[in-house]
């Protein structure tokens, strides 16, 4: 898209440097003060939606690196969220473990279990892959059922508050800052594993896979770290999940949240971390709407209305997107920011 | 012994039924290579419109289902212009999405129209039952079984002599070779959305009949991927014969294996089982073709 004017890359270090220029620093610290200072003056309610929006970041960021970046599509998302929430779950309230301890064990064990449905991926592409990771999706949730002893089944498991030193997480606001923390680090290594040799091979992979296999891209290992990676983040997502309830159960990992992970994505704009926040943003807000709008509808057309339009508006809102704006929010947003920026050439932007 | 035959017969049946549901999935995607997740759903609205005609309106089978067939001709050539043309060329992602928001726009279609109730209309389809030795075949599968032969035998009859069949074929074949002799690729996308629809919804009477209509019928549109992916994404042949031993090998995991088990369901996962060893050491299913490849 061109370089801002007075921004010249005089040395290799600022060509590379992951913020360009001191508006862009600017910018980024403004919205992470205001970030810092949101539980000062919002609602309960708005923590509460801030901290999902927070928690869905961090998988929606694993899934661009898997399906947005490598190319290896995945509608099992939520059921390697659901191997993080569970393993940190049953570690905290069964085995007594710290919090801080449970974390990266609930996030290894959803990237294990990565590579092991993403042992398909080898053989299969396309859509052969999406029915893999559906079937992932319901096994996984199959066998949290069925080990009734260590999870709960169907009954669920109570865990406990997480503790970090002597602080307690208990109150909103505290785990608002801690999924905050967790969002920035994700969306920093989220940004900066695509910049690396891996992340360029899994580019590699997406745009044409056979093509990185004659260049010496090994589709083995780079497939399967993409899988890694990917529910990885979900993981950890699922365990900051679990606790923020302090209850692990199956429902909060339904099928359709594997889907919708991948509707952010759409409507943010594959292939770029600015877009998984955009996506997550995008559809957590058209949820308050369709929570807002409801009752509205609900008195006045008919009750199922409500419940009509609560199944119906992700899936509306993705198909305006599929057909009018099939590169997703960030796509629009860098329109935006050229037009300004060549104002008032912007006939120059032109793609 | 008896057991084991009659987990099989209501298998068999069942399977048939898998089937009929699978073809239409394999026709969508012979044609116009759309992996149609919301195959599901038309069975769905299928079940929702059999009770809707046979119910409040009182309408004779014959007729409620020849009404139930023209709402799905007008429903696939809506869906087909609407939303899946502005897609052709577009990467599979998109298209596999498309078809899961239609999904759950049929779905909250179906919330809407009929509130997501259960509606029962089981002693509305005619009865017959048969008794083969000590197996009593009972009378839904019984009409499942035969309504889904004759709709396959029609299909195969389309396919194989008529000129539309012959041009679907054709498009399943070679996209560019169709379009370069003068055969409109559009039409023939349309008619196979159409068929894709009718099928569904006859299914969807077929299964309203035996188990009543509700939102979980749309479930069986994941048993029918376990089917088409075992029978091969690009064999209508190949889907029959899958969905009858899907439907069979169901019924007896199911009936054996769910007294064992602690938490049953055994049925509701074992199609993904399949789906996962399929995948894994045969990807192109029973029938389909092997997509070669070499670097």
């Amino acid at each position: 898209m061109g370089l801002r004017t007075g921004t010249f890359h005089e040395n290799y270090a600022e060509d590379m440097a992951t913020v360009q220029s001191r508006l862009q620093w600017g910018t980024l610290a403004a919205l992470l003060a205001f970030l810092c200072a949101c539980p000062l003056f919002s609602s309960d309610r708005m923590l509460t939606i801030l901290t999902t929006m927070g928690i869905a970041v961090i998988s929606v960021h694993g899934l661009s690196i898997l399906t947005g970046y490598c190319g290896q599509i995945s509608i099992g998302h939520s059921g390697f969220m659901a191997v993080g929430g569970y393993t940190s779950a049953v570690l905290c309230a069964k085995l007594g473990w710290p919090f801080w301890a449970a974390l990266p064990c609930a996030a290894l064990a959803a990237g294990i279990a990565g590579l092991i449905f993403g042992l398909p991926s080898l053989k299969i592409k396309g859509f052969y892959l999406i029915m893999a990771t559906i079937a992932a999706q319901f096994i996984i949730i199959w066998i949290i059922i069925q080990l009734r002893s260590i999870t709960g089944g169907t009954d669920g498991l109570l865990v406990p508050r997480p503790m970090i030193g002597s602080i307690l997480l208990s109150s909103k606001t505290n785990f608002y800052y801690l999924v905050l923390g967790f969002v920035v680090l994700a969306t920093i290594t989220a940004h900066n594993i695509v910049r690396t040799r891996a992340g360029r091979a899994f580019i590699a992979i997406r745009d044409n896979d056979l093509a990185a296999e004659v260049m010496g891209v090994s589709l083995w290992t780079y497939k399967l770290q993409a899988f890694f990676i990917g529910c990885v983040y979900a993981g950890l997502a699922g365990s900051l999940l679990v606790h923020y309830v302090s209850f692990a159960s199956i429902e909060q990992f339904p099928f359709m949240d594997s889907v919708w992970y991948l509707g952010m994505l759409i409507v943010g704009g594959m292939g770029s971390t600015a877009g998984a926040i955009f996506g997550v943003v995008a559809l957590k807000l058209l949820d308050e709407l369709v929570t807002i709008a409801g009752p509205i509808l609900a008195a006045a057309v008919a009750p199922q209305a409500a419940a009509s339009l609560a199944i119906m508006s992700h899936g509306l809102v993705i198909i305006i997107f599929l057909i009018f704006e099939p590169r997703g929010l960030h796509h629009r947003w860098e329109m935006i920011k050229a037009y300004f920026r060549l104002w008032p050439f912007s006939h120059e932007v032109s793609e | 012994m008896t057991f084991f035959l009659q987990l099989i017969v209501t298998g068999l049946a069942q399977g048939m039924v898998y089937a009929l549901i699978a073809i239409g999935f394999v026709i969508i995607l012979k044609c116009s290579e759309v992996f149609n997740i919301a195959q599901g759903h038309f069975v769905l609205i299928g079940g929702y419109l059999g009770w809707t005609f046979l119910v409040p309106l009182g309408l004779p089978i014959w007729a409620a289902l020849l009404a139930a067939i023209a709402v799905a001709i007008i429903m696939g050539l809506l869906i087909e212009r609407l939303m899946l043309r502005p897609l052709v060329g577009q990467p599979v992602l998109a298209v596999v999405m498309m078809t899961i928001a239609l999904s759950t726009v049929l779905g909250g279609l179906a919330t809407l129209l009929w509130g997501a109730e259960y509606k029962a209309y089981h002693g509305l389809l005619p009865t017959l039952t048969m008794k083969v030795g000590a197996i009593s075949i009972p009378s839904e599968s019984l009409i499942g079984l035969i309504v889904s032969v004759i709709c396959v035998a029609i299909l195969m009859f389309i396919f194989r002599y008529t000129k539309i069949g012959l041009a679907m074929r054709a498009t399943a074949e070679d996209l560019q070779v169709v379009q370069s002799i003068g055969i409109k690729a559009t039409t023939v996308y349309a008619v196979s959305w159409v068929i894709a629809c009718v099928v569904g919804v006859i299914g969807g009477i077929l299964l309203g009949g035996v188990s009543g209509a509700n939102m979980d019928l749309s479930n069986i549109g994941l048993k029918a991927f376990a089917v088409v992916l075992l029978g091969g994404v690009n064999s209508i042949g190949g889907a029959i014969v899958a969905g009858i031993i899907l439907g069979m090998l169901e019924n007896v995991a199911a009936g054996y294996l769910d007294p064992i088990l602690p938490g049953g369901g055994l049925a509701q996962v074992f199609p993904f089982f399949v789906m996962i060893i399929v995948l894994v050491f045969r990807p192109h299913g029973l029938f389909g073709l092997a997509r070669i490849e070499r670097v």
